[in-house]
C-alpha cells in the first residue's frame, strides 16, 4: 500500500506502541474549543491504556472529561502550563496523587529539547494535513473549519515526541505547504469530523475595551513605555490579551506615529491590533507563537514578514536564540503582585488553580522592560498583597507594576523610577499599594490550604519555584 | 462631575481614581423604590470609608416632598458629604426648606455651616426662577440643568444640536454669573457617540459654564481636552499674573503686558485660565508659585 499513514485514531494509537505509564502530549492552539485531548483520551480508556502521563502545552475549561479519566485511573499525572474550570477546581482539591508539574512555555520547550520531559506519543491536531503529515494551524481548503493560525507550542513535541500522530479535519493533497509540522516527524494522519469548536478557537474582530478601568490602566502602561527609555526607533514589544494589555497598543501606536517610532518586531501571541500596526509599517516583523484570533491567523497565512516560531525558539531559557532574548518590553498582567514584586498568575486569592504560567516568567526576565499591569482590587479581591499565593515570576524579573492607584518601580531600576517622576507619573512604592488595599477592603482570612501537594512550579530553568498545596473547604 | 449609582459599590469604590474633579454619588432616579433604604446605607458608608482625596463630594438627594428625601439629607451629612444636589428644584422656598433641614441635621452634630447646596433645574418653571433659587441660600454653591426633564416639561426631546436647551442654558449661567456660583451642564447619555460629546461639551464651554456632568469614566478625558487652555493661553495668563505680582511689589498701580494695559477683567481671565490649567493637570500648582 502506497501511503500507510493515513489510518484511524485506533490504528494510530496501536501502531505508536504507546503503553501503560508513557507520556503523551498535546497542545492548546484550539484553546476553549479543543476537541483533540477529549477525543484521544476518551479512545485511549475505551482501549484499556492506565496510568498515562498528560503532557499539555496548556488545559482549559473544555478538558473537564479528563478529571472522569483521572478518577479511573487512565490518566494519573499532568503537565501543563496551566488548568482553568471544573479540572482545576477538582484537582485543587486533591483529586490527583501525584501533583500536577506547571512549566511555562519556554520552559516546557526547554524540557522537551533537554530530554527532561520525554514524550512517547504526541497527538497533535491540525486545521490542515496531508496524507504524509505535513501540518499547519492555517486553511488550505474550502473546508477549513478549526483554525488557529500558529502551531508553535506543538513544534517541540514534533520534533522530540518518538512518534507523532497528527490529527486533522481537513485533508487537504500534498503538498500542505508551507507547513508548521514535517512530514518527516509524523508517524500517523487521522481524519475526524472537528477537531475544535471555531467559534471557541479565537474571535473574529478587534474589540477595543470600554471598561473604564481598562483604559485607565492602559493609559498608565502605555505612559510608562513612552518614557521609559526603551521607546526609541527600532524597539521591540510583546503584550499580553487582557483588555488593558490591548488597550495599550492602541495608545502606544499614537505616540509611535506621532513621534516617529517604529518596532523593529512584536513577539509571542499575535493579535489582530499586532497586526493592523504591522500593515501600517509601524511594526517591522511579526514573530508568532501563538495567533490569537482570526486576523493573526489570516496575516500568519498570507504575509511572509509574520512568522511562526516554537515554544523554544520563543522562549526557552537554554537557548540563547530564543526570541526573548531580543525582546525590549514586555506588558503582562497578574493575578497578584506582592510587595518584592513577586507575580502570581496561576492560583487564585481562593487558593484554587484557576490560571496559567503562559510565557510571563519567560518574557519577564529576558526582556529589557518588563510591565506588570494589574488592578489594585478587583471587586473585594486585592492583587497587591503583601506575599503572593503562589510564586511564578520572581520579583527579580519584574520591573515596573502599574495600577490604577499609582505605579510602583522596582528598587532595582532606580533609573526607570527617575524617568518615570521626571514625567509627571505618579510612581509609589509597592508597599504603599499593598496597604492601600488593605485598607480598602480589610484583611483577608488566611486560606484553608491542606497538607497535600496538589502541583509542583518548575521555574523556567528546570527548578522547584514553588508548590501548590490543596484546599480544604 | 461624575454621576454614580448610589447603589453600585464596585462603581463608588473607585470612581476617584479617573480623576473627575468632582463625584455625585446618586440615590434619586438610578435607585429604584425598593432599594432606596439600602442605597443610603451604602452611601452613607461609601462616604465614611472611601478616600476620596481632594475629589468633591456630591450626593444626590430624593426630592423632600418623598419619604426619603429628608432621611437622605441626615443620611449624608451625618457621613460628611461636601454638597447636596436637589432635584427638579422650582423655586427659592425649596431650597430654604431643604437649608432648614440641613441646618437641623447640622446644629444636632455640631457643625453648622459645613454642607453646600446645588440645585438642579429640570423644568420650566425651575428655569423662569433660576436667579431666585440661585440666590435662595448663602450654602448655595451651584445650579446646574437636568436636560431629560426639562425637555421632557417642554415637550419636546433632546436633539443633538441641543436648540431646545438654548434658552435654558443661558438663563442657567446668566442666573448663576448673577449670584456668583457655579454652573454646570446636563449629561450626555450616548457613550458611543464621543464626537457629538465633544461639540455639546465645546458649546456649553462657550456659552459659560462651569463643568459639565458625566456619566462615564471615558467622558472625562473629553471634557478635560476642551475645558483645558490652549498652551498660548497659559504663557499669556502666567505672564499677566507675574506682571501684577511685579506691580504690586512696586506699589504700582496700573499693569502693562508686552504694551497692553492689563485692566481688571484680563486679571479674572488670566486666573481663570490658570485655575483650569492646573484642573486640566497641565500645571502643577508649584508652577504657578
Amino acid at each position: 500500500m502506497r501511503n500507510s499513514k493515513l489510518v484511524t485514531l485506533e490504528e494510530a494509537i496501536r501502531r505508536s506502541g504507546l503503553k501503560d505509564g508513557m507520556t503523551i502530549s498535546f497542545h492548546h492552539h484550539f484553546r476553549g474549543g479543543d476537541k483533540v485531548v477529549n477525543l484521544v483520551v476518551a479512545k485511549l480508556a475505551e482501549m484499556g491504556f492506565k496510568n498515562l502521563h498528560l503532557a499539555a502545552s496548556s488545559l482549559s475549561d473544555v478538558h473537564a472529561p479528563l478529571i472522569e479519566h483521572i478518577r479511573n485511573g487512565v490518566i494519573t499525572k499532568i503537565s501543563t502550563s496551566g488548568l482553568r474550570g471544573e479540572l482545576a477546581n477538582e484537582i485543587s482539591h486533591g483529586l490527583m496523587a501525584e501533583p500536577v508539574v506547571f512549566r511555562s512555555h519556554g520552559g516546557r520547550g526547554s524540557a522537551i529539547a533537554s530530554g527532561e520531559l520525554h514524550i512517547d506519543v504526541a497527538f497533535l491536531g491540525a486545521s490542515s494535513a496531508d496524507e504524509l503529515g505535513n501540518a499547519s494551524g492555517c486553511p488550505r481548503s474550502e473546508n477549513a473549519k478549526s483554525i488557529c493560525g500558529s502551531l508553535g507550542y506543538a513544534l517541540p513535541d514534533a520534533q522530540y515526541a518518538d512518534h507523532v500522530v497528527v490529527i486533522t479535519d481537513d485533508l487537504v493533497a500534498y503538498p500542505n505547504v508551507p507547513k508548521s509540522i514535517s512530514a518527516c516527524d509524523v508517524e500517523s494522519v487521522v481524519v475526524v469530523d472537528s477537531v475544535g469548536d471555531s467559534s471557541k478557537i479565537s474571535s473574529g474582530a478587534i474589540r477595543d475595551s470600554k471598561n473604564p478601568r481598562d483604559i485607565l490602566l492602559a493609559q498608565q502602561a502605555a505612559k510608562v513605555i513612552i518614557n521609559s527609555g526603551y521607546f526609541k526607533d527600532g524597539f521591540s514589544i510583546q503584550t499580553g490579551t487582557g483588555g488593558a494589555s490591548l488597550a495599550a497598543v492602541k495608545y502606544i501606536r499614537e505616540s509611535m506615529i506621532e513621534k516617529g517610532i517604529k518596532a523593529s518586531f512584536a513577539l509571542g501571541g499575535i493579535t489582530a491590533h499586532m497586526v493592523k500596526l504591522h500593515q501600517e509599517g509601524l511594526i517591522g516583523r511579526l514573530v508568532d507563537v501563538q495567533s490569537f484570533d482570526k486576523v493573526a491567523a489570516e496575516s500568519l497565512a498570507s504575509d511572509q514578514m509574520h512568522q511562526e516560531v516554537s515554544a523554544v525558539e520563543y522562549a526557552s531559557a537554554e537557548h540563547l536564540g530564543s526570541a526573548v532574548h531580543a525582546l525590549d518590553i514586555v506588558i503582562l498582567s497578574a493575578l497578584e503582585v506582592d510587595e518584592e514584586f513577586n507575580v502570581n498568575v496561576l492560583v487564585g486569592s481562593d487558593g484554587i488553580i484557576r490560571g496559567a504560567i503562559g510565557g510571563h516568567p519567560d518574557t519577564a526576565e529576558d526582556s529589557a522592560l518588563s510591565i506588570i499591569v494589574c488592578p489594585l482590587l478587583r471587586g473585594r479581591i486585592p492583587c497587591v498583597v503583601p506575599k503572593v499565593t503562589t510564586l511564578i515570576t520572581p520579583g527579580s524579573s519584574v520591573d515596573v507594576v502599574v495600577t490604577e492607584y499609582g505605579i510602583a518601580v522596582n528598587p532595582r531600576r532606580p533609573e526607570i523610577a527617575d524617568r518615570l517622576k521626571e514625567a509627571g507619573l505618579k510612581v509609589v512604592d509597592i508597599k504603599a499599594l499593598a496597604d492601600k488595599a488593605r485598607s480598602i477592603i480589610g484583611e483577608p482570612d488566611a486560606l484553608p490550604f491542606g497538607d497535600r501537594v496538589v502541583g509542583i512550579v518548575m521555574d523556567r530553568h528546570g527548578k522547584v519555584l514553588d508548590r501548590i498545596r490543596n484546599i480544604v473547604d | 462631575m461624575m454621576f454614580v449609582p448610589g447603589n453600585n459599590p464596585g462603581m463608588m469604590a473607585d470612581a476617584h481614581i479617573y480623576g473627575p474633579d468632582s463625584i455625585m454619588l446618586d440615590l434619586e432616579d438610578s435607585v429604584t423604590m425598593a432599594e432606596k433604604d439600602a442605597a443610603r446605607l451604602l452611601v452613607h458608608n461609601a462616604l465614611k470609608s472611601i478616600d476620596y482625596g481632594s475629589t468633591e463630594m456630591v450626593v444626590r438627594i430624593n426630592p423632600l416632598n418623598t419619604p426619603y428625601g429628608r432621611k437622605d439629607v441626615e443620611a449624608v451629612i451625618k457621613a460628611g458629604v461636601d454638597v447636596i444636589r436637589m432635584p427638579k428644584t422650582e423655586t427659592a422656598d425649596e431650597v430654604r426648606e431643604l437649608e432648614a433641614e440641613i441646618i437641623k441635621v447640622e446644629e444636632e452634630l455640631g457643625c453648622v455651616g459645613r454642607t453646600q447646596i446645588m440645585a438642579a433645574i429640570e423644568s420650566a418653571l425651575g428655569v423662569v426662577n433660576a436667579y431666585a433659587i440661585a440666590t435662595a441660600s448663602k450654602r448655595m454653591m451651584g445650579i446646574a440643568l437636568g436636560a431629560e426633564d426639562y425637555s421632557a416639561n417642554l415637550k419636546t426631546q433632546r436633539t443633538p444640536g441641543g436648540a431646545e436647551l438654548l434658552l435654558a442654558r443661558e438663563t442657567i449661567v446668566v442666573a448663576a454669573r448673577a449670584a456668583g456660583i457655579a454652573c454646570f451642564d446636563t449629561v450626555y447619555s450616548n457613550l458611543d457617540d464621543m464626537e457629538t460629546f465633544r461639540k455639546e461639551v465645546e458649546l456649553i464651554k462657550t456659552l459659560g459654564f462651569d463643568g459639565k456632568s458625566i456619566i462615564n469614566p471615558r467622558q472625562i478625558q473629553v471634557v478635560n481636552e476642551v475645558f483645558a487652555p490652549s498652551q498660548k493661553d497659559i504663557d499669556k495668563a502666567l505672564r499677566i499674573i507675574a506682571a501684577i505680582k511685579e506691580a504690586q511689589a512696586k506699589g504700582s498701580g496700573v499693569i502693562a503686558v508686552n504694551g497692553k494695559m492689563v485692566d481688571r477683567p484680563v486679571v479674572i481671565r488670566a486666573e481663570r485660565t490658570v485655575a483650569l490649567a492646573i484642573a486640566s493637570g497641565i500645571l502643577s500648582k508649584e508652577d504657578v508659585l
